[in-house]
């Protein structure tokens, strides 16, 4: 043990903040005030461009095939697809989703398999979209899955509404999972005890205690994947057949649609781009706006229901 | 009042370390005048024993109060020390406001190297934020605002560079968190971000066993010091982060409840290391265990509702306590 | 929860449904049902993993089987080979499956190491800021825009990389000497390296700040505050603390953003070019600015001829190596994380 003697020595006073970490500082405000500001700077853009050619006429209008930009039509048809394929896709993602969410977190026996699921879930997750539209193609055009889209002298085309809507729901399924989990494991022990304890069966826990109690979780998730599902363009131009409007497939009225081949806003743009094949940017920029909006908008959704998600107390 | 015989050899024994500065009769806040500083005089002529003192007039000795964690009344004098306790930090009419509520009142106290300073009080009464104001970790939370002043030697605390105080006043918090590195690095780390330069592993080697050593870690730990931190069992957490904060020889030791996490066996280590530490360093503990404010305190602060109520030596506050308040409070009317 | 109503209600429909349970005489009861139902569930979405790995590469076989090794290889214009593949599928002749990827995987690493490497930069130091030193109507606005970010559409990304990133470049930064010097080669109109990296890293930083800052914020405050009270600033408190705790969340944030990164084929397909040309890092500062094509875009952009018996082994194939190099990240960034659990032990980020 030392004894210090009676006045202290001092010791050299120099600033604790170094240059570099002065300038670790300032980098961290700059990049952070730039993030913002480039974000403000997209969707300001978007957003002006979208007044300067967005008419709310083509919101109802078709398009049509013309020289002139003006000429173009409207994009009801690519709107309206869209809205189909978000809905086919989650229809099949969201119970898909919450089912594997719910063994996952429930049951999770056998223990191998359940790390098997997750892993799966995760490389769902991270697998390029082409990929799923070329596998889309493979599994579509076989004899067996004939009935999802229209044939053509024995050759199954493969490209409908429906190879399209079910591999989106590929892409979405990961989010409503993992969003789904996470509110379920969330729910402490104690009130599925208090379920049992009155004498109910796991799977009416599951049904009449537990899902209701997730449902901002589901719908902050599946309102992601909606998103992701929206403003997928790989599997939409290799999977949907690409024609300018909704081209039905014979027989029943909405069957016909679903098996029919059609396009969707993000193919659209695709194709108005100045690096498509039809190269009217004004178009495309008309569409990127309502993209954009539908985005901000299940955006909001996301945020409110998180917020609730999270706020729940469970004493 | 009859002596009992000493207590076994354990228990911490101030016999030989104590300068004894007779607070005035009445026991809060001591006005700086009457406090003599480090500069010239050590006090220990006139000083009166214990055994003399009288109970303060009026006040019933609590021979009939059951005793504190198991202090015998009438514990043994506390004589003269060799060195004089020298004035480190002054806390001068320190007011610590969270927005608009007023958590600590107009606290004055001194802080002296060589004696332990014991800041108790039930909970929510503002003595961890006082203790964490001394080091400006307060202002930490946004809306914090101290009017007052604290001195290190001196030197207002705000002029310093917050680093700067910091490397000076350490301090120990109540949950061990050593951080998820080795041991060697874990009591490095001060030492590695203070130097100018990336020092050689046998340099610091040296200072950290020294470091560890003080904090009576190192026969423990010596065989592997790169063992993760976390592996430690809770006690020898703790000690390992005094040894952490010693390592960079700082000037003022702060504890904030530094055993309430720990089982008695390590609790009563530390208190024994912090008796070991007392003479080379100021230290102040904050603490809800009464009987470890006596059996380490030299002087204890009772705090109640943000205000100072009694300052006075631990022998003095636990068996002739001044104030009602305090008495209540000692004999554990509330807690 | 309930209210003493519903609860009632609720108790009486389940004592239906298990009376009629066992009025029916099923031998598994309504739990082990909905459990099978549900395992079911889970093992079809495995199968459909394995399915996709399945087809894919046998569907690819062909190219591999004919190429061997060297399809990884360079040897000869790639688009020359994609070419004769064409034709020689459209007349019915002896299929030509011959080709050599390698300017197609180079353009990949390429885009993807830089978009990786700048968008680990700033979004280290965004996250950061994130955490700790933005004030609070500044982190409240950072939050959304991050999200924001992360669900723009890539096609939308594209959209605007042509417009406005493209011409900046082909005016502005490229010189009409440059122009002139590579003419016979190539044609440098701004569709290029730069572009799609400055993008990329733009599409993917808001994966890795949401990931890295999830990570920061769930180290716990005291390790800050000890650092704190030894004397050592905010900045490098926060690193040492934050930053190196955080390395689980790190390491899977850069492995999602890497994955996203190589299998982004629309954004490229608009703003990094459509010749197959490898850029060369010895031409200088030329080398940002020449035009490539990555493995993911390729593919989308001849998917026209999917149904060529010649091109389509080849797409197929080259799909196989994206779905494995997805693999091959997720099973890295698990076992990168896997000797870091020496350390930690309060419970933070599973594996």
């Amino acid at each position: 043990m030392s004894i210090t003697s009676a006045t202290p020595t001092r010791r050299p006073t120099a600033s604790a903040w170094r240059l570099r970490d002065r300038l670790g500082l300032a980098l961290a405000w700059f990049l952070g005030l730039l993030f913002c500001a480039i974000c403000a700077a997209l969707i300001i853009y978007l957003t002006i461009q979208g007044i300067n050619y967005l008419h709310p006429a083509m919101l109802f209008e078709n398009p049509k095939i013309g020289y002139n930009q003006s000429e173009s039509g409207g994009f009801l048809a690519p709107l309206v697809g869209s809205l189909i394929c978000a809905a086919i896709a989650m229809l099949v993602a969201i119970p898909a989703g919450i089912g594997v969410a719910v063994w996952l977190s429930e049951y999770a026996r056998p223990r191998a398999l359940a790390r098997l699921a997750e892993s799966t879930v995760e490389m769902l997750a991270g697998t390029p979209t082409v990929v799923l539209a070329l596998f889309g193609l493979v599994v579509f055009r076989s004899q067996v899955l004939a009935f999802l889209s229209q044939s053509a002298g024995g050759v199954v085309l493969g490209k409908s509404f429906f190879s399209a809507g079910l591999m989106l729901s590929l892409l979405g399924l990961p989010f409503v999972v993992t969003s789904t989990r996470e509110g379920l494991t969330a729910i402490p022990n104690h009130v599925r005890e208090a379920s049992y304890a009155l004498g109910k069966t796991k799977i009416a826990t599951i049904r009449r205690v537990l899902l209701p109690a997730v449902r901002p979780s589901v719908i902050a998730g599946s309102s992601i994947g909606t998103g992701h599902v929206i403003g997928d363009t790989a599997i939409i131009v290799m999977l949907l057949g690409n024609t300018y409007t909704l081209q039905g497939a014979g027989g029943l009225p909405l069957l016909s649609t679903l098996r029919g081949t059609g396009l969707t806003l993000t193919s659209y743009v695709y194709d108005n781009a100045p690096t498509g094949a039809l190269n009217h940017p004004q178009q495309a920029y008309a569409a990127a706006a309502i993209m954009i909006l539908l985005v901000l908008v299940l955006n909001l959704v996301v945020d409110v229901f998180a917020r609730k998600a999270r706020a729940q107390r469970w004493n | 009042m009859e002596l009992k015989p000493p207590p076994p050899a354990r228990r911490l024994d101030h016999a030989s370390r104590l300068t004894l500065v007779e607070p005035p009769p009445e026991a809060t806040p001591i006005p700086l005048a009457a406090v003599p500083s480090a500069a010239g005089a050590p006090s220990v002529a006139g000083v009166p024993s214990v055994a003399g003192v009288p109970s303060v007039a009026g006040v019933p000795s609590i021979t009939g109060v059951p005793s504190i964690a198991g202090v015998p009344d009438g514990a043994p004098a506390r004589a003269a020390t060799r060195l004089p306790a020298i004035d480190r930090m002054q806390i001068e009419d320190v007011s610590l406001y969270y927005g608009t509520a007023e958590i600590v009142k107009s606290v004055s106290l001194p802080i002296r190297q060589g004696e332990v300073l014991a800041l108790i009080g039930p909970s929510g009464c503002g003595k961890t934020t006082l203790l964490r104001s001394i080091n400006r970790l307060t202002e930490l939370t946004k809306t914090a605002r101290m009017t007052g002043t604290i001195t290190l030697d001196g030197i207002d605390t705000q002029a310093l560079e917050p680093t700067e105080l910091r490397r000076r006043v350490s301090m120990v918090f109540q949950q061990p968190n050593p951080f998820p590195m080795s041991i060697f690095d874990n009591v490095a780390y001060a030492l590695r971000e203070q130097a100018r330069r990336r020092p050689r592993r046998a340099v610091l080697r040296d200072q950290v066993e020294d470091a560890l050593d003080r904090a009576a870690l190192l026969d423990e730990v010596k065989d592997d010091l790169s063992r993760p931190a976390l592996r430690l069992s809770g006690g020898q957490q703790q000690r390992l982060c005094i040894a952490r904060a010693l390592a960079a020889k700082p000037e003022v030791l702060l504890l904030d409840e530094p055993c309430s996490a720990l089982d008695p066996v390590s609790s009563q280590m530390i208190e024994d290391l912090i008796d070991t530490l007392r003479e080379d360093l100021a230290i102040v503990i904050v603490t809800h265990n009464l009987g470890q404010a006596y059996r380490v305190g030299d002087y204890v602060a009772f705090m109640y509702l943000g205000e100072l109520v009694e300052y006075a030596t631990a022998q003095r506050l636990f068996s002739a306590p001044a104030k009602a308040r305090t008495r209540e409070y000692v004999s554990g009317a509330f807690g | 929860m309930h209210s003493q109503v519903s609860e009632r209600l609720l108790s009486e429909a389940d004592d239906l449904e298990l009376a009629a349970d066992d009025a029916a005489g099923s031998r598994l009861s309504r739990d082990q049902r909905a459990e099978l139902w549900l395992v079911a569930l889970v093992v079809g979405v495995v199968l459909i993993l394995v399915a996709i790995a399945v087809f894919v590469t046998a569907s690819g076989w062909p190219s591999f089987a004919h190429n061997g090794l060297r399809w990884f290889g360079s040897g000869g214009n790639v688009d020359n080979q994609i070419q004769a593949m064409i034709k020689s599928g459209q007349y019915g002749q002896h299929p030509v499956y011959t080709f050599r990827a390698w300017p197609l995987i180079w353009s990949t690493i390429l885009t993807t190491a830089g978009a990786v490497v700048i968008s680990l930069f700033i979004s280290v130091f965004i996250s950061i800021f994130l955490v700790e030193f933005a004030p609070q109507p500044i982190a409240r606005v950072l939050e959304p825009v991050v999200r924001v970010l992360a669900s723009v559409p890539s096609v939308i990304y594209g959209l605007v990389g042509v417009v406005v990133l493209i011409p900046l470049i082909g005016n502005h930064l490229i010189t009409a000497s440059e122009k002139q010097a590579v003419t016979p080669v190539l044609q440098l109109n701004g569709a290029s390296l730069l572009a799609a990296v400055v993008i990329l890293s733009l599409m993917i930083s808001p994966i890795m700040i949401s990931i890295f800052s999830e990570g920061m914020r769930a180290v716990p405050r005291s390790w800050f505050e000890a650092s704190l009270s030894l004397g050592v600033n905010r900045w490098r408190s926060f690193w040492n603390v934050a930053v190196r705790s955080a390395r689980p969340a790190l390491i899977a944030g850069t492995v999602l953003a890497t994955a996203r990164a190589v299998g982004e084929s629309v954004m490229l397909a608009m703003v990094s070019g459509t010749v197959g040309f490898s850029p060369n890092p010895f031409d200088g500062l030329l080398f940002f600015f020449e035009p490539s094509r990555g493995l993911a875009p390729t593919i989308l952009l001849n998917n026209d001829e999917l149904s060529n018996n010649a091109v389509a082994p080849m797409l197929f194939a080259i799909a196989t190596v994206l779905l494995f190099s997805s693999l091959m990240f997720s099973l890295s960034g698990w076992a990168a994380r896997q000797p870091m659990k020496r350390y930690f032990n309060y419970g933070g980020a599973s594996a």
